[in-house]
Formats: structure tokens, C-alpha cells, sequence
């Protein structure tokens, strides 16, 4: 495979996994505009898996298609950052289901959009044109979605006692997933040598102002890093993203020549 | 016909399709319509550029364009071009009164803000937007989200009614 095809693989997957996680929201929000919201945050960011799984394909050759991409590969040929497959609740033991949290939703989509909105804007500079204009559009939308997820934030930070414990908690829980953004592989730095990716060690400082200032503004506290570093951009997932490619993938996997 | 025939007639006929989502504006007005040109091979090609990655009316779009051509026997090629990404700042000043007319505040043009720290925090404030109702400047957005990917919910404080705010993109 070349750098460019893991490249895009691993950020079609980025975005179609939080993609299918968000749209679990749809019907369920907590109120009308955030479900609305919801619902259509996932659609640009399938919108955007879409336009990187058919530059995959076209990469790939053969009979591959976004279908097949999205559709026929298994779990560990997945390349999302682990952040981005887990359920939109705290640690529990194994399979448990908790319910929809929506601080974890939030503080989530905050974490990952920051990173986006930084990452995209680096993209378009890159030597593959392809990627370049896909980085133009998509750093639109992740600028969008870093508003909207900061100012809940800041709105559940500062709020009551219990949406501030809540989105302390969540915080408390997913910032050390964080941590694999910033691990180097050899998917990473293969984009990097040839000129198609970025580097994401370069963007550190500015993620950490851009989260800094809205964890002062919503009183919260920053959690310390550290314990272990998760390795789903390797393909070494948690338990969590089986789950999740069983109920998107079985429709398609069950019929494999539907059309609609 | 001439090959520039084709083109001049293929436009008119292009004049003529709307959004699926917001059927008041062409193609044309919203800026989806890039080109229509003679490919090397000969093949007459029609330019389209998506708004929102995820926006469902793309393929209707493309179908759309399809079939108003081949009504009328011209068989033409849609091509996808996704950069210099769509803008809502390619919206013909005639779109945007047709937008109002219809009762959607139409888009300020696009802030640029290069700096995304800067931005993150300090996102530069909209300009307040017009009721399309009564023209009040007096609104306040209900919602960032709306019905479709590229509307924001509003409401007016003097009429009390509610309206769509076409973002800007």
C-alpha cells in the first residue's frame, strides 16, 4: 500500500467512525436543535469519509469502491484513532451499555475537531492535490463543529454543579486517548516524507491553546495525561469498534448487492 | 449545431434547473454550476463543485443535470471539481434576493479568520442578519444547526417569527 493510500485510509476512517457514533444521537437528542445538530454533524463527517474512501479506491484500483471500504474490512484494518470508536459514556466493564452521555459527546467532538480544524488547514498545502482540496472543504466544516462543540463546553463547564461534574468526568476519561494523536508511526511519517501529510507533532501547540482557553472559560480542569497510549490509528482497537462495525456493516454484509 | 452551439444551448437549458432543497435558486445562482466545456475528447462536460461534504442533493443534482440534457438530445459528461471549494461568496446577487423573497435571510459574505487558535476562541461575530419577514435587524440565532446542512435557525424579537439564515460558507 502506498503512503498516500494509508494516509487517506486513516482519515476516512476518523471520519466515518465518529460519523456512525454521532448519528447514534439522531432521535435521541436532548433537545430538538442538538439532536438537529447532531444528525447533521454526522453528515459532513461522512460527507467527508465519502470523498477520501473514493480517493482511496481510485488509489487502490481493481474493484475496490467506497462501499467496499467502508463496508468489507474488518477491524483491525481500521486506522481511526481509538478516541473516536468509543460509546458515548464513561469506562464501564467490558460490553456493558451505559446511556447516551452528552457531555462525552461534546467533549469528544471538541478534542477531535480542534485537531481537525488545525490538520485540515495544514492539508491544504499538501503535494496531493486530491487531499488538498478535500483538506479545503472539510476544514470549513471542522472549524463549524469546534464552535459548536466549544461553546457547549463552556456552557456545561460553567453551568450547574452536575453538568459541570459531568463534563469534568467525561474529560477526565477521554483526555488520555489524546495521547495517540501525537505517538509517531510509520503511517504518519510515510505521508509526511512524501509530502501528502501533515505533521501532526507541529500542530501540538496550537491544540493546546486552543484547549487550554476553553478549559479556563468553562472552569475546568485539565487532566494529566498519561497510563497507556491507545494504538487504534494501528489498527489495534478496544472492544468498543467491533460493536460498531457489526450494526453499520450487517445490512450491507447480509446483502451485498442491495442498491436503493 | 457547432460544438459552441452545444455549449450555448446546454447553459440556456442549465438556466433552467433548481436546487432540490431550495427550489427557487438555480444551480447558476448558488454557484454549484462552474463550467460547462468541450473536454479533449470532444465529449461536451458540465462542471459541478459540492456544497457540504455530506449534502444529500448532490447526486440528485447530478442526476438533475443529467436529464435536463438529455431531453433535449445533448449528451454531456458531469464532472465533480472539488477545488477552489464552493463558497457561499459565488451566490448571484439575484440568488440572494430570490432567497429572501422566499422567506431565508441570504449569506453574509465569509469571515476569514487564518488564525484557528485565534479563531477557536474568538470567533469573529456575525453580522446581525435581516428578518426576511420584516427587515428587522433585531434576531437572535435559536439554532447553529438547521433543517439542512447549509441553514442556521433564527428568530426575529420584533415579528416573533422564526426564519432560516442561509450560513456562510
Amino acid at each position: 500500500m502506498s503512503a498516500a493510500l494509508n494516509y487517506t485510509l486513516h482519515l476516512a476512517d476518523n471520519a466515518l467512525v465518529l460519523g456512525q457514533r454521532n448519528a447514534e444521537w439522531t432521535g435521541h437528542g436532548p433537545i430538538l436543535e442538538e439532536d438537529i445538530a447532531m444528525s447533521n454533524i454526522t453528515l459532513d463527517l461522512i460527507g467527508q469519509a465519502r470523498l477520501l474512501y473514493q480517493y482511496a479506491a481510485q488509489l487502490q484500483g481493481g474493484d475496490t469502491t467506497e462501499d467496499t471500504l467502508a463496508y468489507l474490512r474488518d477491524g483491525a484494518e481500521f486506522r481511526n484513532y481509538t478516541l473516536l470508536e468509543l460509546p458515548h459514556h464513561g469506562p464501564l466493564v467490558g460490553y456493558a451499555q451505559g446511556e447516551l452521555d452528552f457531555a462525552t459527546t461534546i467533549v469528544r467532538n471538541f478534542l477531535y475537531s480542534a485537531l481537525m480544524a488545525l490538520l485540515w488547514q495544514t492539508l491544504q498545502k499538501s503535494t496531493d492535490t486530491t487531499l488538498a482540496a478535500i483538506a479545503e472543504k472539510s476544514g470549513k466544516e471542522a472549524r463549524y463543529h469546534l464552535q459548536h462543540s466549544r461553546d457547549w463546553l463552556v456552557k456545561l463547564g460553567d453551568g450547574t454543579d452536575e453538568s459541570h461534574q459531568r463534563v469534568q468526568a467525561a474529560l477526565d476519561h477521554l483526555f488520555p486517548y489524546t495521547q495517540e494523536f501525537w505517538t509517531e508511526s510509520a503511517m504518519e511519517s510515510g505521508a509526511v516524507d512524501s509530502g501528502v501529510g501533515a505533521d501532526v507533532a507541529t500542530l501540538r501547540a496550537d491544540w493546546d491553546r486552543i484547549v487550554d482557553s476553553a478549559l479556563a472559560e468553562a472552569t475546568l480542569l485539565r487532566p494529566v495525561a498519561g497510563g497507556y497510549v491507545t494504538e487504534g490509528k494501528l489498527g489495534i482497537h478496544s472492544e468498543h469498534l467491533g460493536c460498531l462495525l457489526a450494526e453499520m456493516q450487517s445490512l450491507a454484509r447480509t446483502l451485498p448487492h442491495a442498491t436503493w | 449545431m457547432q460544438p459552441g452551439d452545444h455549449i450555448a444551448a446546454a447553459w440556456a437549458l442549465l438556466d433552467q434547473v433548481c436546487d432540490p432543497e431550495i427550489p427557487v435558486l438555480t444551480l447558476r445562482d448558488l454557484g454549484i454550476l462552474r463550467a460547462v466545456r468541450k473536454a479533449d475528447d470532444g465529449q461536451l462536460e458540465v462542471v459541478i463543485t459540492p456544497t457540504y461534504s455530506g449534502c444529500p442533493a448532490m447526486s440528485q443534482i447530478e442526476d438533475d443535470v443529467r436529464a435536463a440534457l438529455a431531453e433535449h438530445q445533448i449528451n454531456a459528461r458531469v464532472v465533480t471539481q472539488l477545488s477552489p471549494a464552493w463558497t457561499t461568496d459565488w451566490m448571484s446577487a439575484e440568488g440572494k434576493q430570490k432567497l429572501k423573497d422566499y422567506g431565508i435571510a441570504p449569506p453574509h459574505s465569509v469571515k476569514t479568520e487564518v488564525d484557528v487558535v485565534r479563531f477557536a476562541a474568538n470567533p469573529p461575530s456575525p453580522d446581525p442578519v435581516a428578518c426576511p419577514q420584516c427587515t428587522s435587524l433585531n434576531t437572535i440565532e435559536s439554532a447553529r444547526f438547521g433543517s439542512t446542512a447549509c441553514k442556521a435557525l433564527y428568530r426575529c424579537l420584533d415579528c416573533k417569527e422564526p426564519f432560516d439564515y442561509f450560513k456562510p460558507y
